[in-house]
């Protein structure tokens, strides 16, 4: 009997209910969807936030890779003589290459124009506010992803001064890396990452190449680019009878610790916020330049002797260079194996290949730089998994498709080579013609005499190190 | 007065030094140096190259002692600078015709 009672009034319970309920509502209705439209804001506004402070970290991080970083990284391992000039280079390309930024090369790079370079609709940074363009990320002001951008641009045309140290006017220097920063870097930025883009896998590019951080658009352009340098530009007076040893690994090793840290901004920066993705590069990150480093050494161990400190650091950079295209699309025992094969395969580069050829990359910008670079944008294609980033999508139902030859996508795999061969393509004949141009008009090289003497004195009238002071 | 140069392994100066100073040896001059006889330097590599360091850092002593006071000196460097390995160095000696102190014009050995 109690039982059944209770179901009664369990049930005379549930037919009233509704129109409570009903009524609440209607009475309610207009404050609780406001209140959701509130809540929604502010959730976005978090996100928002705490994107935005990544990147702007991010992008400070990145600048800090040019100057100190890489300035004292090829500053020490130069000869005494010549440290400002590298030193001055690497300034001047902070300052160049951003003011240009400004006027032109930002619209070059990100504004949706051909499939091969951006148009003009952004010159003076027309149309570049605070609010966030959705093609590029959602959640940080344009002005956020435009300055994160701007410091890539900076560090590229930085690493070729690698290939003609020692030896470049300084005048030269700065039109030569102005006009490639043009010609070179603005294309293939557009190409890979900018709306409309021929090899822009986020945004449907006819050949999208994987490229999560720059490695064809910063490593391959600026390490072929080198080479070509190198070879224009001919060896320095007494390479390879003189010896030319680092005037200082101290700061060399300075510079790449730098580098390493200013990493984790172009690497995990480039998740474009503060997202999972974001971690997942900045672990790769860590892996790949610890193992490359001990590869490195562990080659020049079994060939020398001896582990050496430029060996260590050379080894991490090789690292940090070669996970830059896939950091934000491989598994961390990918990333592991990926610093391994780079540490290898660009010690070769260095000490076999380039006496084998006999060129004079003064720095080694393409032992490092142009094959590693290649190297991880080949890795990418094979170790990417759409685990970790599911790029490409079914466009009816919205799974994840396989992303690189592990997982069976031999399409993309090819495609990795396509991106390789423009950029190698447009490095070797847009930096050829460059130099030509400045060759013939304000001359490349230095004098004689100004070499021996030490660009320090001859081009900037000062000297690194003034002991009788 | 003899002048005595030699020319030594800069980890051994501190113990030259002390040598000298027991046997009454008061003053020397030292100089940092670089230089090799015939050991000929070590090689170097950065990132596979080879480099023959042949100007190795050395430490060079000088120093004039009066003619009785000479024998103990190179003595004293003779057995603290030895480590019996390639690279110890070299004493030279020469005669000394006079000798002035700068501050009140003293001559010969009492300006020692």
């Amino acid at each position: 009997m109690r039982i059944r009672s209770l179901k009664f009034a369990l049930l005379a319970a549930a037919l009233c209910l509704p129109c409570f309920s009903f009524a609440q509502i209607a009475a309610n209705s207009a404050a609780v969807s406001s209140q959701i439209a509130q809540l929604q804001a502010e959730v976005a506004q978090a996100q928002s936030s705490a994107d935005n402070s990544w990147m702007l970290i991010s992008a400070a991080l990145v600048l800090l890779m040019t100057g100190p970083g890489l300035a004292l990284f090829y500053g020490g391992l130069v000869r005494r003589k010549n440290v400002l000039s590298i030193l001055m280079q690497c300034m001047a390309m902070m300052c160049i290459i951003t003011v240009l930024w400004a006027l032109a090369t930002y619209s070059l790079a990100f504004d949706s124009g051909s499939a091969f370079i951006g148009g003009l609709h952004h010159l003076f940074l027309r149309g570049v506010g605070l609010a966030p363009d959705p093609d590029y990320s959602a959640t940080i002001p344009l002005q956020t992803f435009m300055i994160y951008q701007l410091m890539f641009a900076i560090i590229t045309p930085a690493l070729i001064t690698g290939a003609f140290a020692e030896r470049m006017k300084f005048s030269a220097m700065a039109v030569f890396l102005a006009l490639w920063s043009i010609f070179v870097y603005s294309p293939m930025a557009h190409m890979v990452w900018g709306k409309g883009g021929l090899l822009n896998a986020d945004l449907g590019g006819r050949f999208p190449c994987l490229d999560f951080a720059g490695g064809t658009v910063v490593h391959v352009t600026s390490g072929v680019s080198a080479l070509v340098c190198a070879l224009y530009l001919g060896k320095r007076v007494g390479y390879p009878s003189e010896a030319m040893p680092p005037h200082s690994v101290v700061l060399s090793f300075i510079g790449a610790c730098l580098l390493w840290f200013g990493w984790f901004g172009f690497n995990a920066g480039s998740a474009l916020g503060s997202s999972p993705l974001a971690t997942s590069a900045f672990v790769n990150t860590q892996f790949a330049a610890a193992a490359a480093a001990l590869s490195w050494a562990a080659a020049e161990w079994l060939r020398s002797g001896k582990p050496s400190a430029l060996g260590l650091i050379s080894g991490a950079v090789a690292g940090l260079v070669a996970i830059t295209p896939a950091a934000g699309f491989v598994q961390p025992m990918s990333a592991l194996v990926i610093g391994v094969i780079a540490g290898a395969f660009c010690f070769f580069m260095v000490v076999k290949v380039k006496s084998w050829f006999g060129y004079d990359d003064s720095l080694d910008a393409f032992g490092v730089h142009g094959a590693g670079g290649t190297l991880g944008a080949i890795l990418t294609g094979v170790f990417a998994t759409s685990a970790v980033n599911p790029i490409f999508k079914n466009a009816k139902t919205g799974a994840a498709l396989p992303s690189g030859l592990i997982q069976g996508n031999w399409h993309q795999f090819f495609n990795q080579f396509i991106g390789v061969a423009i950029a190698w393509t447009l490095s070797i004949v847009g930096t050829f013609i460059l130099l030509k141009l400045v060759d013939l008009t304000i001359g490349l090289r230095v004098t004689r005499e100004h070499e021996m003497e030490g660009l320090d004195v001859t081009q900037h009238g000062e000297e690194g190190y003034e002991f009788g002071a | 007065m003899q002048k005595i140069e030699a020319i030594i392994q800069p980890s051994k100066l501190d113990a030259v030094k002390d040598a000298l100073l027991e046997v009454g040896i008061e003053g020397m001059t030292i100089l940092e140096a670089r230089g090799h006889g015939r050991q000929k330097g070590h090689t170097e590599f950065y990132r596979g190259r080879e480099y023959t360091v042949d100007l190795l850092p050395k430490v060079k002593l000088e120093m004039v002692v009066p003619d009785e006071l000479a024998d103990k000196a190179v003595q004293a460097i003779l057995s603290s600078a030895r480590t019996g390995k390639i690279g110890d160095g070299k004493i030279f000696l020469s005669k000394i015709d006079d000798a002035i102190r700068i501050r009140n014009d003293e001559r010969g050995s009492a300006a020692l």
